[in-house]
């Protein structure tokens, strides 16, 4: 019982980690990167929470989000891809067209 | 022991990710993100789940991890000066911290509920964990499996229309 | 029995479809007006069927309401739309089928090349519809539904010639002066649903309802009310004192449209409306006294307008109004029958006389403008000497004139004399007979004296155009000269259907068949006057007799000085002029009651408006408006800073707001 509070600590604190990266950073790279970290984190609590409920669905969802994080990724570099053949560069704070 | 383990791991998975945020080269922040990614499969396997550590190393440190190291070589940016400014760092990290909180709050408030499922350790020891997965996937999320071939193939159509030259 | 009755309105219904939505496409007059003329027709024949059906039924068996289906049932309320076949609703039709079919006939050959031509046909057709609707109706809403079709039909066709601005101006005016009008009607209405209800539990706007429950109405009271109410909207309409200005100015359309709306059909809407409900009008004796006042006053007052008028349409047009007064002096001393019987033969030699005078005009018009002569194609006194030129013309238009101004033998003779006698011997007016008989009488000497004046002025003496223009002067086509032939006729023998009962005896005992046929329609005010007939009216053959003979003697000398002043000595009114200048001119300018309008409610209502619209409007409700807007825009100024475009800025905000949620419920 204990050592699942652990894990579940473990979770919370990379994603938080992933947060403040998103938050701060500019690089667009990386900050998909702080997003994959943050998706990592819940995948860790799904399982943590499927081994203690002794129930195999969490792990599923796991897999599912693995195949999105999978899509994710292809479709995310691709855009940062396009934006820089657009502007010559991958900071975010360029892309700001819809500003008034 | 295990214990002993278990925070060594941690330690090693937290200051990867603390280096991710941080550092200057995305480079760097990459590899950084592929020890975290393996510290994550470490702990799969701590908690009965081998065939999600064999997945999360394929998927995220072969596939993902390469796909991205490949963008950054291939754009071959040079290493951005301009830092955020710091408030806005003081800002967010205060976020993060809230968000730390919550999130515990919030996981332990829900673990009110008992083990109810009929997994345990050594049911999933005997039989193995890989068919027990594979048994779970193939009849009761059979539909949701096949789903995902659609959105994959979505995804690779969308990624080569997006990365033509001109858009 | 009457199955088809829904024809009668749904033919000219489609006319006006098909030549409203396609009449651009047609562009052939022909189709155009066959169409047009053609459902007007058949209108007439259904009609003609209907008349003959409900004559083979007993008097007392005429009465008939054909439901189509449910219109408005909203609680105890219920309006149908139903029509209610009686022998006034039918005589109704027919006049409005078949006079209104001579003037599409007439039309087609008038409005020949106009701009426009489908237009004036749709509207003619939609007239003829909501004409039918109001005639027909079975119920005060579906009346008014007509009564605001045709309201909206005269507006459009005064307004026909739009780039003239009076064209415009009196469309403007005619829909105002309505509106007034329509807006008693509605109170009225309101009224009598509200007070039917309240005090005797009868939720019904249904003519034959209110027919059947007007016993629980009371004398005067609150009927006087509802009968005001109603009698200004039949003012409005119909032209009477005090919102009769509209109808001279309306002659700015085109004349069959005249002839029609504006002399005779519409315009007796309004006594229609008075005839239908005489249950009501019949139990209230000062509105009756109001009626009958103001129609006398209107006839003898448009009269006198009517004598020093150069324009030919406008003299019809006060003719028009001072014959509608006399139907309302008729209404107003509960001579309904006689007021229906001027109604019609009113229809027949006016329309005739509108037509006639379109006739001339159509031929001045043409020869003015061979002649490139910019002189005025409706003026007087550009005439004369037309009888040779356009002898059918004159021959009809000449009938007309003597049936309106009371000759004997005519049908005008024998209506007119029958409202004046019932104005004589009502028991209603008390002393009050001798003055509303007088007004009428000298109404009546003075119609015949413009009247002739009129014919005397176009027909006769030396030609006053250009030689070179009055070449080109010619008698109108056939398809002119049908409609003339056929109203003129009507005009002579209409009158023989009603006889007064003096006459008829003389002549071997004929009966009023025209009163007998309407007995069914007034039978409830009959009652009502056999129950209170105070003081009875009076019963002189002798005197009724010698009354006659005053009024066609007065009629005569109308004549006379007519035509002493306007054949033989035509340097008199030249004379008369120069020795009363003020009157001639206040007759000329009639009495100045456009202007005293303008000046007492025009005016005001107008610097009221601008108050409004400077003082009220800018200031306060765009002031309002506006200001919601800046303070709109003021604040979006604000807001529009968080709109930084910078993604951080995006997701902080995102993070901050999932954390602040998450937050909430977890220390909820």
């Amino acid at each position: 019982m204990a050592n699942f509070n652990g894990y579940l600590i473990i979770s919370a604190i990379l994603f938080s980690i992933g947060t403040i990266g998103v938050l701060t950073r500019k690089n667009s790279i990386v900050i998909f990167m702080c997003i994959e970290l943050m998706l990592n984190a819940v995948n860790l609590t799904f399982i943590t929470f499927s081994r203690y409920l002794g129930n195999l669905d969490g792990q599923i969802f796991v897999f599912f989000i693995m195949t999105v994080a999978a899509a994710e990724a292809a479709v995310g570099l691709a855009l940062i891809i396009a934006f820089y053949n657009n502007k010559d560069t991958i900071d975010v704070d360029e892309v700001q067209l819809m500003k008034w | 022991m295990e214990t002993l383990f278990f925070l060594i791991i941690s330690l090693v998975a937290i200051v990867s990710a603390i280096l991710v945020i941080t550092c200057k080269n995305p480079i760097n922040s990459a590899l950084a993100l592929i020890m975290t990614f393996f510290c994550l499969a470490t702990y799969y396997v701590m908690l009965d789940a081998p065939f999600m550590a064999a997945v999360q190393v394929m998927v995220y440190a072969g596939a993902i991890m390469v796909l991205m190291v490949f963008t950054i070589m291939l754009l071959n940016i040079r290493v951005n000066a301009t830092r955020q400014q710091s408030h806005k760092v003081l800002f967010s990290i205060i976020l993060g911290f809230f968000t730390l909180i919550n999130t515990l709050v919030i996981i332990f408030k829900s673990r009110a509920a008992l083990p109810t499922g009929p997994y345990s350790g050594d049911m999933i020891k005997n039989i193995g964990h890989t068919e027990l997965i594979g048994k779970e996937m193939f009849t009761n999320f059979l539909l949701p499996f096949e789903i995902t071939s659609i959105l994959l193939l979505a995804a690779i159509v969308g990624a080569v229309i997006l990365a033509k030259k001109k858009i | 029995m009457f199955d088809n009755v829904w024809l009668i309105p749904i033919l000219p219904f489609i006319g006006f479809l098909i030549n409203g939505l396609f009449g651009k496409k047609i562009k052939n007059e022909t189709v155009i007006g066959t169409i047009a003329a053609g459902a007007v027709f058949g209108s007439f024949i259904v009609s003609c069927m209907t008349l003959y059906k409900l004559l083979s039924l007993g008097s007392e068996e005429r009465l008939a309401e054909v439901k189509f289906f449910s219109w408005i049932t909203s609680g105890t309320f219920n309006a149908d739309v139903a029509f209610l076949i009686d022998p006034l609703s039918c005589i109704m039709i027919m006049i409005v089928s078949g006079v209104g079919f001579l003037i599409h006939l007439y039309s087609i050959a008038y409005m020949h090349g106009e701009e426009g031509f489908y237009r004036y046909f749709a509207y003619l057709n939609l007239f003829t519809f909501s004409m039918f609707l109001l005639v027909l109706g079975n119920n005060l809403l579906l009346m008014f539904v007509g009564w605001e079709g045709v309201g909206l039909c005269s507006y459009l066709l005064i307004g026909y010639y739009f780039h003239k601005k009076s064209a415009g101006d009196a469309g403007k005016k005619a829909f105002v002066m309505n509106r007034v009008g329509d807006f008693g009607f509605l109170l009225g209405l309101f009224t009598l649903f509200w007070y039917m209800g309240s005090t005797h539990n009868v939720w019904t706007i249904t003519f034959s309802e209110m027919a059947k429950t007007s016993h629980l109405l009371p004398t005067g009271g609150v009927v006087t009310v509802i009968t005001l109410c109603f009698f200004l909207g039949a003012t409005g309409k119909s032209a009477q004192i005090p919102l009769y200005t509209w109808l001279p100015d309306a002659m700015e359309g085109p004349t069959p449209v005249s002839a029609l709306i504006h002399a005779a059909t519409m315009v007796t809407a309004g006594v229609y409306m008075i005839a239908r409900m005489n249950y009501l009008f019949i139990r209230s004796p000062e509105t009756l006294t109001v009626i009958a006042v103001i129609g006398a006053c209107t006839a003898l007052f448009a009269a006198t307008i009517g004598t020093a008028q150069n324009d030919i349409k406008r003299v019809l047009a006060y003719s028009t109004v001072s014959q509608l007064g006399y139907m309302f002096l008729a209404m107003g001393v509960g001579a309904f029958g006689a007021g229906v019987f001027h109604l019609m033969t009113h229809a027949f030699f006016k329309a005739c006389l509108f037509l006639g005078s379109g006739a001339v005009i159509h031929s001045m018009h043409g020869a003015l403008h061979h002649a490139h002569s910019h002189d005025d194609a409706q003026d007087m006194r550009n005439m004369g000497g037309l009888k040779s030129k356009m002898p059918i013309t004159f021959a009809t238009f000449l009938l007309a004139t003597i049936a309106i101004a009371g000759i004997p033998g005519f049908s005008g003779f024998f209506s007119k004399d029958e409202i004046l006698w019932q104005a004589f011997s009502n028991p209603h007016h008390g002393s009050l007979n001798i003055l509303l008989w007088g007004m009428g009488a000298i109404a009546a000497g003075l119609t015949a004296f413009y009247m002739f004046r009129l014919v005397f002025m176009t027909f006769f003496g030396e030609c006053r155009i250009t030689p070179k223009a009055k070449d080109h002067l010619h008698e109108s086509p056939l398809v002119i000269v049908i409609p003339l032939i056929v109203l003129a006729g009507l005009s002579v023998v209409g009158g023989y259907i009603g006889i007064p009962k003096v006459i008829g005896e003389v002549l071997g005992g004929i009966p009023n068949y025209f009163e007998h046929y309407l007995d069914p329609v007034f039978k409830y005010s009959e009652e009502y006057m056999s129950v209170h007939g105070a003081h009875g009216g009076i019963h002189n053959i002798a005197l009724e007799w010698g009354l006659m003979g005053t009024s066609v003697l007065i009629a005569i000398i109308g004549i006379t000085v007519a035509y002493a002043l306007y054949v033989s000595n035509t340097g008199i009114p030249v004379k008369f002029v120069a020795a009363f200048p003020a009157l001639h001119r206040a007759v000329y300018n009639k009495w100045y009651i456009d202007e005293l309008y303008d000046f007492m409610i025009v005016n005001p209502c107008k610097s009221f408006s601008q108050f409004l619209w400077k003082g009220f409007d800018v200031i306060v409700i765009d002031g309002a408006v506006n200001g919601v807007a800046k303070s709109v825009m003021a604040l979006s100024g604000v807001f529009r800073l968080m709109q930084t475009g910078l993604l951080s800025n995006y997701a902080w905000s995102m993070a901050f707001g999932v954390v602040v949620m998450l937050s909430y419920f977890i220390l909820k």
